[in-house]
């Protein structure tokens, strides 16, 4: 940093190689994974036979990919990831609007339209947080039967939605609470009623927040694995379950390229969410703390 | 007929009750200005008035309407608070039309009216802009703009001019009395600055605890105030108040007070009260300690007097602390076991330490019960 009034002696600029080096060293051993995955994925399999796991491939393919993605078997079928991807598209998007939309509710109701009890009910809510997946599997699935819904994209969308809400108001409600109530009068006494307020005054300020609760929820929902084996049915599987079907395989040939491809291609749409918006991301969690 | 009429209006949070049996009326296009320390109620009252917050019993109408349980949108108001509190993804245009737009106005007469404000308020060419490219100033104009378009029976302005440096608070605060009385609007205002309050106001309650303890024009108020709170209260640099003893005196009235003047030995010092200022209570409290209330400007650098008259007493003190305040000079002296505060004209040059000679202008000075604090003459 150069703004900074450091000592300039040789045993202090000593200290600061040796700090620094430490640093690197660190940040290349939790990076070491993901290069070794990149690599593995792009290698054929006889390098991988041949070679050490760092080794740079002879020849850069994307056969694992193509495969990964169209063709490489998931328990019965083999058709590879695509169609899994899509199902977690189709879990996730949904998911995470709803789970949004209703912690933004919450939250505005939490602070906005206070009610006797309100304090009472969001430390309730808070527990949710707190709740293991496991706890709530059979519970869950009792209850998606009843509704008809097990087995099914919509019943995955809906544990994950309740599972969602707890995160999602704490996140909503802790940020109204810095906005003014004074602005809320004021559009009260401009004749706007409890939707308006919401719609027009309200969620146009949350940006930052709808920034964090989505990312949050995305790469939760995405990356949820105990759920979707779970409730998921055949038909509904995520891509997270799917990638477990492949890797898990006791048949045929490993093909580890192809594992690495896959895994990378699953975890991939959470690591682009957050290379998007995670400036937003972290503007959005000190948001409040700082007056805008 | 009265704009606005509250009637016998309480109001408690558990067990505190913050308003208590409140009634007050308000003429078409009057200013009434709600003043009080902090915790006094005022911006209670003006909640219950906006409809923000319900009473527990009483009643308010609007107009020849009883009001008590409409919503604020229903109520026929509008309100200037103290952070502004403006839309912050809206600009300034869509600020002061969005009450409009709520109100189903056709969006031609919306844009006619927005201009119109914006013209009386000067601020038409920050329209486009957004509240947090505008200064303090500037937004507070808004806030009066979205406030003033919608042409409601009644403005509420909660403390609007708390949060401007001091010298656009003074210039707003003429703006906000010309545009009263160019507009002839019914204003309720609340402010714990009683200099606001006495600029402003054509009536101003002064409230404590959850009461009005006096509603009055400022000159009431200030002259007569009905116990040592609002005399205290009301006036910069407060009013002095001096514990003295009511005796028999020979002079015109029968009475004088006596101050215990510890500086001068121990000697008590007699100040005559004045025979227009004697009332009946008087007679039965003589030999009692009182409280003599004297404001600032009611004492006068001797030499000051000397060629109108020989009125009011005489009083030699030290000055402690002198204040030049370019208008004039705030003096603090000692004057029997008391610090009290003169103010003294722009010329005087009077310095800390200097032997001082003052007289007191008993005609318009108060007279407080010890205990009760209330009025006696």
């Amino acid at each position: 940093m150069a703004n900074m009034v450091r000592r300039h002696t040789t045993s202090a600029r000593l200290w600061r190689a040796g700090l620094y080096t430490l640093l690197i060293m660190a940040a290349l051993v939790y990076l070491l994974p993901l290069v070794v995955m990149l690599l593995t994925s792009l290698k054929p399999l006889d390098d991988i036979r041949a070679g050490g796991l760092l080794s740079l491939p002879s020849t850069i393919s994307f056969e694992a990919w193509s495969k990964a993605w169209g063709s490489a078997c998931t328990g019965m079928r083999c058709n590879g990831m695509s169609g899994y991807f899509l199902n977690s598209i189709a879990i996730v998007v949904p998911a995470v609007a709803i789970s949004s939309l209703v912690g933004a509710l919450n939250g505005y109701v939490l602070t906005k339209w206070r009610f006797r009890g309100a304090n009472l009910c969001f430390a309730l809510l808070l527990f949710g947080c707190f709740v293991p997946f496991q706890v709530v599997l059979m519970p869950m699935a009792r209850t998606l039967g009843w509704l008809g819904l097990a087995s099914s994209t919509s019943g995955l969308v809906l544990v994950h939605v309740v599972y969602g809400i707890a995160f999602t108001t704490l996140f909503f409600r802790n940020y109204y609470v810095s906005i003014p109530d004074e602005m809320i009068a004021a559009a009260k006494l401009d004749g706007a009623g409890f939707w308006r307020i919401f719609w027009r005054i309200l969620l146009p300020v949350s940006g930052p927040i709808i920034t964090v609760t989505v990312i949050w929820q995305f790469t939760q929902i995405w990356n949820d694995f105990l759920f979707g084996v779970s409730f998921a049915g055949f038909d509904s599987q995520p891509v997270t379950v799917a990638l477990n079907n492949m890797v898990n395989t006791s048949t045929g040939v490993k093909e580890y390229n192809v594992d690495m491809a896959a895994a990378m291609i699953a975890a991939l749409p959470t690591l682009v969410v957050y290379v998007l918006a995670g400036k937003y991301f972290v503007r959005g969690l000190t948001a409040g703390s700082v007056k805008g | 007929m009265s704009a606005l009429n509250i009637r016998h209006v309480n109001k408690t949070f558990g067990s505190t009750q913050v308003l208590k049996d409140i009634s007050l009326a308000i003429d078409s296009g009057e200013f009434l200005i709600l003043v009080g320390p902090s915790g006094c109620g005022k911006s209670t009252l003006m909640n219950t008035i906006a409809g923000l917050e319900p009473v527990t019993s009483g009643e308010i109408r609007i107009g020849d309407e009883d009001v008590t349980w409409h919503t604020p949108s229903e109520r026929d108001i509008a309100m200037v608070f103290q952070s502004y509190a403006l839309y912050p993804s809206m600009n300034v245009r869509q600020n002061i039309s969005f009450g409009l737009e709520m109100r189903k106005m056709p969006k031609a007469q919306r844009e006619e009216a927005v201009s119109r404000v914006a013209e009386l308020l000067q601020i038409t060419p920050l329209l486009d802009r957004k509240p947090s490219q505008l200064s303090g100033g500037q937004r507070q104009r808004v806030a009066m703009g979205r406030a003033l378009a919608r042409e409601p029976q009644i403005y509420l302005f909660d403390e609007p001019l708390s949060n401007l440096d001091a010298k656009l608070r003074v210039e707003m605060r003429t703006e906000i009395k010309k545009l009263h009385q160019r507009l002839g609007t019914t204003i309720v205002y609340v402010t714990h600055d009683q200099i606001e309050a006495m600029t402003l106001a054509d009536r101003i309650a002064v409230m404590r605890d959850g009461e009005i303890l006096q509603l009055g024009t400022p000159h009431e108020v200030y002259n007569d105030p009905v116990d040592m709170f609002v005399a205290g209260f009301m006036g910069s640099p407060s009013m002095n108040f001096l514990p003295v003893t009511l005796v028999s005196h020979a002079g015109a009235s029968g009475y004088a007070l006596q101050i215990h003047d510890e500086e001068q030995g121990g000697a008590a010092l007699t100040l005559p009260w004045p025979v227009e200022r004697d009332t009946q209570e008087l007679s039965s409290r003589v030999g009692e300690r009182l409280i003599l209330g004297l404001r600032p400007e009611h004492f006068l650098e001797d030499d000051a007097i000397q060629e109108t008259s020989g009125e009011g007493t005489r009083l030699e003190v030290t000055a402690t602390v002198v204040e030049p305040t370019g208008a004039d000079t705030l003096l603090q002296a000692w004057l029997g076991g008391n610090e009290v505060t003169a103010r003294l004209g722009p010329k005087s040059r009077v310095v800390a330490g200097d032997r001082v000679a003052l007289r007191a202008d008993l005609s318009r000075a108060v007279l407080f019960d010890e205990k009760t604090q209330r009025r006696l003459a």
